[in-house]
C-alpha cells in the first residue's frame, strides 16, 4: 500500500504513454497474432480495464474492430475478467485484472496482453475464453443435494467456528481461471480443491463427500486440464489467495474415498 | 402537469392476496387456494427463466427440482457471475436468534416504514415470513455464514435497525448466497431438468393470444438470433441502475429484458425509485467506468465531515477541528453518522453543492477514522474494516489509515421495476417477474440487507408456489417459430440489430450512455425539480434522435460483438430514462430516496404527500408518439400506521 502525500484525491497530471501488444484472434479456429498499439495520456488512476476501454473507443472511432475482453462487476468479485499481463495471470499484483490500476506501470512501458492459455479454455475471441469447463466440474459434484424446502432449522447443526471460517476461505474462489492460466500444466486443481474443501469441512457436506471428490476429479480430467505437480503458481496468482492446503485436503479426501470404494460415475 | 407527457388510465389492483383473512394468514391461504400441478404433469410444462442471480438462479433450480422443464438464460459465461455476487453486507431474517425482540411482525413493520410507505403490506409481510426459511435453506446448502464460538450463527445489526437480524459471510454475503443457488442450479443442469443457455441475451418477449409464450434471444458468441418457447416466462434480469452509466452495478447489468417486456404490455411500476448509496468511492476522471461501494458499516465508526469554508483545498490532516463541519452529527444529533442511506446521500450532495466538497471536482466528503483509530487502536479497526480499507487503497492509491477516506453517493439499486401482483405475475399473463426486476417489496427506499432476502424469497419460495396456479391450466397450445407472433418478434429484433449496425455515424454507444447517464444523475438523481425534469425529458428526446442517426457500431451481428451488445442496451436505457423522468415529474412529493425540491418541510427535510401519492404508479407503454398511460394502484395501510419519518 502506498501512502499518499499532499492533497488526497488530487488527480495526477502525469499521463503515461504506453505500447500495448495484444493477442488478436477472430475466433477459436482462426490463427491469432500479437498486434501492437500505441496509447497516450493514460492516467495512473485508471484501472487496467478502463485503459482497454480507452483503446477500444479509439479503435471504434477509427472503424477498427475493438479488442474483445470479458469483464462484468469491475470490483473484483464476479470472476469474469482475467488476462495474462506480461506473462502473469491478472498482472503484477495478486488481484483481479479489474482491480489492477495503471499506477502499477510506468511511462514508456510495453505491456503484453494475452488470453488465458489452456486447452480446456478455448478462445472465443481475442482475450475472451470459454471457461464453462469449470461449471461442468461443479456439476459433477460441487454441491450439497438439498432440494428447496427440505432444510432443517439452521441452528439444528452447530458448526465449529474454525471449520466454518476455513470453509469460508475456500469458498471465496471466484472461478476466474487464473490458477489454470498460471499453471505450467494448465491444471484446475486449485479450483476443484477449493470447492472440495469448502463443502468437505462442513457437516452438511459429509454425506456426499466421497462421491463429490472422485467425480469432480474425474471431470477435470475429462475436460483436458493437466495434472497437478504441486508447483504453486496457482495459489500465488489467485486473487482470493486460495491456499495450497486445499489441494492437500483434496488429495487426502480422494485417497480416502478411493479406499472406501468410491468410483466416479462414467 | 401538461397532458401531453402522460395520460391517466384505469386504476389497477392486486387481486391475488386473500385480504379476507388477517395478514399473518394470507400467504398460507394463498398457497392453499392456489392450484397445484401433479408431479407427473410437471415434466410436460416448460418454464423459461431469464437471469441467474439470487432470484433467477434459485427459481430455476427450484423449478427444476420440482420436475418442470426449465430453460435458463444468462448473458455471462457462467451463472455464478450474476451481480448478486457483489452484495457485501448481509441478509435479514426474523429468526430472533439474539433474543432481542425481533419477530416476523417487526421485520415487516421495519421494512414498510423503511420503504417510506410506498410498498405493499401483503407482499412485505410474506417476505418477512419466508425470511426464516431462506436461512435454513442456505445453511443446508453449505453457505458459510459467520458463526460464534459455540458453533451457532452470528448476527449483526444493519442499516439503523434496533435488532440484530442480519446474517452475513464476512463482506461477501451475496457471493456466498449466490454460490449456494448456483450450485443448486448446476446440480439441476447435470440432472437434465434445466437446459442451459450461457452467453445468451433476451431481446424480446413472444406473446401469443395474450399469454407470454417465449422469448427471442441472441447467442452472444455466434450472434445467432433465435426463438425459444415455454408455457411461462420468468424474468429475473435484475435492476436498471446502469441507466445512470456510473453505478455500482456490473458493466453488463441492463434493462433490456424488462424494457422489451414492457413494450410488449407489462406495466412498469415506480421507475423513478432509485436508491443512491451514500458510501461509494468518488469519481476520479472522465474515463471512469464504474463506481465501487464501500459497505455502509463504515459509518459505525467513521465520522463524516467537510471543511467549513468553501474551496478549502488543504490536506485534511492540516485542517484543525474548529474548521471542520461534521454535518451529519450537527444536523441529526440523535442518529449522527448513522442516519438512513437517503438522508446521508442527500446531505453529502448539499454540502458539495455549497462548494465544500473535497477531492477531484469537489464531489466528495471525508469519512474519517482518526478518532476510531485513537479510541480502538489500529489493530481493532483493521480487524473490523481491514478488507474495505484494502479495497479503498487498491482503487485510490491512498492509505485510509493515514488520511481520511473520501466518499460520495452512487446509484446502487432500483426499487422500481415491472409491476407484479401478489403471485409475482406481471400484467402479461404467464410472465412472472422476480427479484430486483420487479417493484413490489421495497417501496421508495430499500433497507440494508433486504435485497438478498427478497431475491431468494422470490426465487426459492414464492414464485415456485404461485406459478403452479398459472401452469395448472397448461400445457398450452403448442407454439413454434412459424407462429406469426414469433416471426414478428424475431424479425423485429433482426431489424433492430441491423439498424444499429447500419447507421455508421460518429459516436460510440458508450458516449451516448455516458451522456444520458450524466443527465439522469444531474436532473433525476437525489434531488429533482419540475423544471429540471422537464429539461431532462427534452434533452433525452434529442439524445434518442441523435442515437438513431449518429451511432457507430463496428463489426457484424453474426459474431461475438460487444459493441453491438452495448448499443442495444443503451437504446433501451435512453427510452427508460425518459419514463423515469416522467414518473419523477408526476410524483410531486419527496419520499424515500427522492427529494423533490418543491415538497419539503420548513427545515428542508423531505415531505411526503400521502393524500395525493400513496399509490404505485404503473405505466403502460403506448405506440410511438403517444404518451404513456398511468395506472394507479392505491396503497392501503391496515397494519402499519402511516407516519412521517424523523431522524432528528
Amino acid at each position: 500500500m502506498r501512502s499518499s502525500v499532499g492533497n488526497p484525491g488530487a488527480e495526477s497530471k502525469r499521463g503515461m504513454n504506453l505500447t500495448l501488444r495484444i493477442w488478436r484472434q477472430q475466433g477459436p479456429t482462426v490463427k491469432g497474432k500479437m498486434v501492437t498499439y500505441k496509447i497516450t495520456d493514460i492516467s495512473p488512476d485508471m484501472s487496467f480495464l478502463e485503459m482497454l476501454d480507452v483503446l477500444n473507443e479509439q479503435l471504434i472511432m477509427q472503424g477498427d474492430d475493438p479488442v474483445a475482453f470479458d469483464h462484468d462487476c469491475r470490483e473484483g468479485i464476479c470472476g469474469m475478467c482475467g488476462v495474462m499481463i506480461n506473462g502473469q495471470a491478472h498482472g503484477p499484483q495478486q488481484t483481479t485484472t479489474c482491480q489492477l490500476h495503471m499506477r502499477s506501470f510506468a511511462d514508456g512501458d510495453t505491456i503484453d496482453i494475452e488470453p488465458w492459455r489452456a486447452t480446456a479454455f478455448p478462445i472465443i475471441k481475442d482475450l475472451a475464453v470459454d471457461r464453462r469447463a469449470f461449471d461442468r466440474i461443479i456439476q459433477a459434484g460441487g454441491y450439497i443435494s438439498v432440494p428447496t424446502g427440505t432444510a432443517p432449522e439452521a441452528h439444528a447443526t452447530p458448526v465449529p467456528k474454525a471449520d466454518s471460517d476455513a470453509a469460508f476461505d475456500a469458498a471465496t474462489c471466484i472461478g476466474c481461471g487464473a490458477c489454470v492460466a498460471a499453471c505450467p500444466n494448465a491444471s484446475s486443481m486449485l479450483f476443484t480443491a477449493a470447492k472440495v474443501t469448502h463443502l468437505g469441512l462442513l457437516p452438511q457436506g459429509q454425506p456426499e463427500r466421497n462421491d463429490r471428490v472422485v467425480n469432480m476429479v474425474a471431470q477435470q480430467d475429462r475436460e483436458g486440464f493437466g495434472g497437478c505437480t504441486n508447483i504453486g503458481e496457482c495459489s500465488a496468482s489467485c486473487p482470493k489467495g486460495i491456499s495450497m492446503e486445499t489441494i492437500s485436503r483434496l488429495n487426502h479426501d480422494l485417497l480416502g474415498a478411493l479406499r472406501a470404494g468410491a468410483r466416479p460415475k462414467s | 402537469m401538461p397532458l401531453e407527457l402522460f395520460t391517466v388510465g384505469e386504476p389497477i389492483a392486486d387481486t391475488k392476496a386473500p385480504t379476507d383473512v388477517p395478514i399473518g394468514e394470507r400467504w398460507s391461504e394463498r398457497k392453499f387456494r392456489g392450484r397445484l400441478v401433479n408431479p407427473a404433469n410437471r415434466r410436460k410444462l416448460t418454464v423459461i427463466v431469464v437471469g441467474t442471480g439470487l432470484a433467477g438462479g434459485s427459481a430455476a433450480a427450484t423449478l427444476g427440482e420440482a420436475g418442470y422443464k426449465v430453460k435458463s438464460f444468462w448473458y455471462q459465461d457462467s451463472p455464478r457471475r450474476a451481480h448478486s455476487v457483489a452484495a457485501q453486507g448481509g441478509i435479514n431474517a426474523a429468526k430472533n436468534y439474539r433474543n432481542d425482540g425481533d419477530s416476523v411482525h417487526r421485520l415487516f413493520y421495519d421494512t414498510v416504514k423503511g420503504g417510506d410507505f410506498r410498498s405493499r403490506e401483503n407482499n412485505v409481510h410474506r417476505l418477512a415470513e419466508v425470511s426464516v426459511n431462506i436461512i435454513d435453506q442456505c445453511v443446508a446448502q453449505g453457505v458459510p455464514f459467520a458463526r460464534e464460538y459455540g458453533g451457532l450463527l452470528d448476527n449483526r445489526s444493519f442499516g439503523g435497525t434496533q435488532v440484530s437480524r442480519t446474517f452475513y459471510a464476512r463482506g461477501q454475503t451475496g457471493q456466498q448466497l449466490l454460490y449456494g443457488a448456483y450450485q443448486a442450479l448446476e446440480r439441476q443442469i447435470a440432472a437434465g431438468s434445466v437446459e442451459q443457455h450461457a452467453r445468451t441475451e433476451m431481446l424480446d418477449l413472444i406473446v401469443v393470444d395474450g399469454r407470454a409464450r417465449g422469448i427471442v434471444a441472441r447467442d452472444l458468441v455466434s450472434g445467432e438470433i433465435s426463438t425459444h418457447f415455454a408455457d411461462a416466462v420468468v424474468i429475473a434480469s435484475g435492476g436498471y441502475g446502469n441507466v445512470f452509466y456510473l453505478s455500482t452495478n456490473a458493466k453488463g447489468s441492463n434493462a433490456t429484458a424488462i424494457w422489451r417486456a414492457h413494450k410488449r404490455g407489462a406495466y412498469f411500476a415506480n421507475p423513478c425509485y432509485t436508491q443512491i448509496h451514500p458510501t461509494c468511492i468518488p469519481v476520479k476522471g472522465d474515463y471512469q467506468s464504474k463506481l465501487t461501494l464501500m459497505s455502509e458499516s463504515l459509518r459505525n465508526d467513521g465520522r463524516v465531515w467537510v471543511p467549513k469554508e468553501r474551496g478549502d483545498t488543504r490536506d485534511p490532516r492540516e485542517i484543525p477541528e474548529s474548521e471542520r463541519d461534521y454535518y451529519l452529527e450537527r444536523l441529526y444529533p440523535s442518529f449522527g453518522n448513522l442516519v438512513p442511506r437517503d438522508i446521508a446521500s442527500r446531505q453529502a450532495k448539499n454540502v458539495c453543492d455549497e462548494g465544500r466538497g473535497v477531492g477531484p471536482g469537489g464531489l466528495g466528503v471525508y469519512l474519517d477514522f482518526a478518532e476510531a483509530i485513537e479510541r480502538l487502536g489500529r489493530p481493532a479497526v483493521e480487524a473490523k474494516y481491514g478488507n474495505l480499507f484494502d479495497m479503498y487503497a487498491q482503487i485510490t492509491g491512498e492509505d485510509p489509515y493515514a488520511v481520511p477516506m473520501r466518499i460520495y453517493p452512487a446509484v446502487h439499486y432500483t426499487m422500481g421495476g415491472l409491476w407484479v401482483d401478489y403471485d409475482l405475475q406481471s400484467t402479461i399473463p404467464g410472465m412472472f417477474v422476480i427479484g430486483e426486476a420487479n417493484f413490489s417489496d421495497h417501496g421508495a427506499n430499500r433497507l440494508g440487507a433486504s435485497a438478498l432476502m427478497q431475491g431468494l424469497a422470490d426465487g426459492y419460495f414464492v414464485l415456485p408456489s404461485t406459478i403452479s396456479s398459472y401452469l395448472a391450466d397448461g400445457p398450452f397450445e403448442k407454439v413454434d417459430e412459424s407462429h406469426p407472433a414469433a416471426v414478428e418478434a424475431l424479425t423485429g429484433v433482426q431489424e433492430q440489430v441491423q439498424k444499429l449496425l447500419s447507421i455508421n455515424g460518429n459516436r460510440t454507444p458508450a458516449s451516448f450512455h455516458r451522456e444520458v447517464g450524466q443527465l439522469m444523475w444531474d436532473l433525476c438523481g437525489m434531488e429533482r425539480t419540475d423544471e429540471g425534469l422537464r429539461k431532462a425529458i427534452d434533452r433525452i428526446q434529442e439524445i434518442r434522435q441523435e442515437f438513431w442517426t449518429n451511432l457507430k457500431v463496428t463489426g457484424d451481428w453474426h459474431s461475438f460483438n460487444q459493441t453491438l451488445e452495448h448499443a442495444g442496451r443503451v437504446a433501451d436505457f435512453i427510452e427508460l430514462a425518459e419514463l423515469m423522468c416522467i414518473d419523477a415529474l408526476h410524483r410531486r412529493e419527496s419520499c424515500g430516496g427522492h427529494f423533490r425540491a418543491e415538497s419539503q418541510t420548513p427545515e428542508g427535510e423531505a415531505l411526503r404527500d400521502d393524500e395525493n401519492f400513496a399509490y404505485v404508479a404503473a405505466w403502460e407503454w403506448t405506440p410511438e408518439g403517444q404518451p404513456p398511460v398511468l395506472h394507479r394502484e392505491a396503497l392501503e395501510y391496515e397494519y402499519v400506521h402511516l407516519a412521517q419519518r424523523s431522524y432528528k
